[in-house]
């Protein structure tokens, strides 16, 4: 991001806090944070965009909650003090989910209440909330949220259009595609998650290599105009 | 859903619907604790005791608040009824069985968390359990976390001495391991109905 575009959207920190969960710490990908919902509910797009969406709202209200609050909760008793907090607003969701489409409700079952137990939630309660003002507590747990929305969507396509040939529901492939049933069962969950992380790691290994070889270049480069200038 | 047999419900939970295989609960003590068996076999026993102390709590809970008219403070209740009944169980542990405190001393507090915990809780209620199905299920769904957890963990040892390319190391191997496990148990389905 450029700075001027910062600059215009928000002060440069709060923008940054805000960028941070993205991408260069994703929850899902970088910091493998949350697994139960990331491989349960990502059997179709759909699901896992909504799944997203909610935990990002449980987990930017939690924040400016806790953020908010961080003064007037004693140490001792603060996770149970949080735990509550994130449980309220699960609470709240679930039945909002429960109101807007009884279809979603009844996909998402049990997890959207078990968000209270996603790991990722609580961790950055304690971790960012609890010592940062309200504004920009929230902001980095929209950007948070909205990374962890990302890896499920990516996770989820994948597995709607090799195991449903459908991506939001909308079908690609014509009718003679024959579904590759295994991606939207259990085993899919696995195997795509590992598929994404061994494409970043070969991505990395890859352009962390071009680094090395670029600098060994420049090295040798600085070698030889040495020489030339000594000759 | 009711007129499940126990029997049923136990090889359900198990193989066919297994935790973690099947149902991704509990993810994280799947991917991080299982480096070797010695581990990950008394975590699972451990974390088997605290779900069946979570599902009776829920089951006595959910009567109260059935008969309260206050539903929509399950969730609340179930979280908090069931860290301080871990708490509670912890410190009569440590009081009157030393050993066994040591042995499952660092896992209790950490297990709390654990979304199999709290997901036995939820499910027993979704799906209107009465008292000895939801015990079944505690039970047989502590058994399989415990196999599900042994089962990667002596696999993560056999591949430890394995020639395995640097990319593919770390997660991306256990997520690999892990999903060839969950195949096999797919091979279940249809077992107890």
């Amino acid at each position: 991001m450029s700075e001027s575009v910062s600059s215009l959207m928000a002060p440069p920190s709060t923008w940054e806090e805000f960028t941070e969960g993205l991408w260069k710490r994703n929850p899902v990908f970088v910091m493998v944070l949350g697994m139960c919902p990331t491989l349960a509910v990502t059997v179709t797009a759909m699901n896992s965009l909504s799944m997203g969406i909610a935990t990002t709202f449980v987990l930017a209200a939690s924040c400016f909650l806790v953020s908010l609050m961080r003064k007037m909760i004693p140490k001792e008793v603060r996770i149970a003090t949080y735990i509550v907090i994130i449980a309220t607003f699960v609470t709240v969701t679930d039945y909002a989910i429960q109101a807007i489409s009884l279809d979603l409700y009844e996909a998402l079952g049990a997890y959207i209440q078990l968000i209270v137990a996603n790991c990722l939630v609580l961790g950055r309660a304690e971790a960012h909330a609890a010592r940062t003002p309200p504004v920009e507590a929230t902001m980095n747990a929209i950007g948070m949220g909205l990374g962890f929305t990302l890896s499920l969507v990516m996770i989820g396509g994948v597995r709607e259009i090799l195991g449903a040939g459908a991506f939001f529901g909308i079908p690609l492939f014509g009718e003679h595609f024959q579904p590759w049933v295994v991606m939207v069962l259990p085993p899919g969950g696995f195997f795509v998650m590992a598929g994404w992380l061994l494409l970043f790691s070969i991505l990395r290994r890859r352009s962390q290599m071009k680094a090395d070889a670029a600098s060994v270049e420049a090295a040798d480069a600085l070698k030889t105009s040495g020489a030339c200038h000594g000759a | 859903m009711a007129r499940e047999s126990l029997a049923q419900i136990l090889l359900t939970t198990i193989l066919s619907g297994n935790f973690v295989l099947a149902m991704f609960l509990g993810m994280c003590p799947f991917l991080g604790v299982t480096h070797s068996v010695a581990v990950a076999f008394p975590l699972g026993l451990a974390t088997t005791f605290v779900i069946i102390i979570a599902s009776l709590s829920a089951y006595l809970l959910n009567w109260v608040l059935g008969l309260a008219h206050l539903e929509f403070l399950r969730l609340i209740c179930y979280i908090v009824v069931i860290a301080s009944a871990v708490q509670l169980v912890e410190m009569y542990v440590k009081k009157h069985y030393p050993p066994l405190f040591r042995a499952l001393g660092i896992y209790l507090p950490l297990i709390t968390t654990n979304c199999a915990v709290l997901g036995v809780a939820l499910f027993q209620t979704a799906r209107d359990y009465d008292f000895m199905q939801s015990l079944t299920f505690a039970v047989g769904g502590g058994i399989g976390f415990t196999l599900a957890l042994t089962l990667l963990a002596s696999v993560r040892e056999r591949v430890e001495l394995a020639d395995v390319p640097e990319a593919v190391q770390g997660t991306v191997l256990v997520l690999m391991l892990a999903g060839v496990l969950s195949l096999a148990f797919m091979g279940f389905a249809g077992l107890g109905g």
